[in-house]
């Protein structure tokens, strides 16, 4: 049998981390997405084990400022991507503000580290979303495309068959045959 | 993250082909490292050798001899070892039917094969570029569809 699953990766990651990071015995806080903070001196000796912890859970240490920040830009726009709430400024000033950079800045920086913009990486993760209410659903186009701030279905569909290469409609039958297909060959 | 490089690998029987898919990926930005098979059978055996690292992004062509690019498909999605593999088909076909087979059989990009150097460069730059962004940022692969 299969059955498909939805969660709320800040939680996942929260719970996982404090989970891991308990036996270490030490005195920590996990902020948000993303950042632990130690709240004591912790050798090199015990660092170097908790990141052979993560590791095998896919989590990195970052040690590098430009990717921590790039990191953050990406947090930042996981957070505004995914808020309830439509977001009222524009998202170059809410990153700057946020970020405490000049937008130019973290624009360079991000295209710099990630050979995209981040005009374009906001559309990527606008259209994931996407991808995962249309696999979820719960939603119609028309909700989807409210949700996530389009003006209209029609704009949501064009930014997604750019992005894709395929509509919506196209994505949501081929998500449907697969599942088809897996569930015979179970 | 400056050093990391994405691992690619090629199946097109046709030389002439994989001489310009090496080139074009040396002129891209993204380090890449790619490695090509002549045809579905040699890919499955250079895949299901343990000293080989499997690719981060697998460029299928479709018409092969002795195991075609579909039936590579298939096995490949048979095998969970197999799962963190991008595959994107690259063929000549566009027929709406193959493109959205594949798919459906669990192909992640269709690349329709350009006709000119230029125009390759650039869709195999928009491949990585994205693909890129999947490995580096945690998208769900699962729901990694493209056309070009």
């Amino acid at each position: 049998m299969k059955t498909f699953i939805k969660f709320d990766i800040n939680i996942v990651t929260k719970k996982l981390l404090e989970d891991l990071l308990k036996p270490f015995d030490l005195k920590f806080r996990v902020l948000g997405f993303g950042e632990i903070e130690f709240l004591e001196n912790v050798s090199e000796e015990k660092i170097n084990q908790i990141t052979a912890v993560l590791n095998e859970y896919g989590i990195e240490i970052i040690e590098n400022q430009k990717s921590i920040l790039v990191q953050k830009i990406k947090d930042v726009i996981t957070e505004m991507v995914n808020s309830d709430e439509p977001i009222a400024v524009k998202s170059s000033v809410f990153l700057a503000d946020k970020l405490n950079h000049s937008y130019g800045y973290l624009s360079n920086l991000f295209s710099e580290v990630t050979y995209t913009s981040i005009e374009n990486y906001i559309i990527i993760q606008k259209i994931e979303v996407a991808k995962n209410l249309i696999i979820n659903n719960q939603l119609t186009l028309t909700e989807i495309a409210f949700k996530l701030n389009y003006s209209s279905v029609a704009h949501l569909s064009t930014q997604f068959k750019n992005i894709t290469g395929i509509t919506p409609s196209a994505f949501q039958r081929i998500v449907k045959k697969r599942r088809e297909i897996s569930i015979k060959t179970l | 993250m400056q050093k990391e490089f994405l691992t690619i690998t090629l199946a097109d029987d046709d030389e002439d082909d994989r001489l310009f898919f090496q080139d074009a990926f040396e002129e891209l930005k993204i380090n890449t490292n790619v490695t090509t098979c002549n045809d579905g059978v040699e890919l499955m055996e250079y895949l299901s050798n343990p000293d080989t690292i499997l690719p981060n992004i697998l460029f299928l062509d479709l018409n092969m001899p002795r195991k075609n690019g579909f039936e590579c498909l298939l096995e490949i999605k048979k095998e969970s070892r197999f799962d963190n593999i991008a595959i994107a088909i690259y063929s000549t076909s566009s027929s709406e039917e193959d493109i959205e087979n594949t798919f459906v059989h669990g192909a992640n990009i269709y690349i329709k094969k350009p006709s000119d150097f230029a125009t390759l460069k650039k869709v195999l730059s928009e491949v990585v570029t994205l693909n890129w962004q999947y490995h580096t940022s945690g998208l769900n692969k699962e729901n990694f569809l493209l056309r070009l």
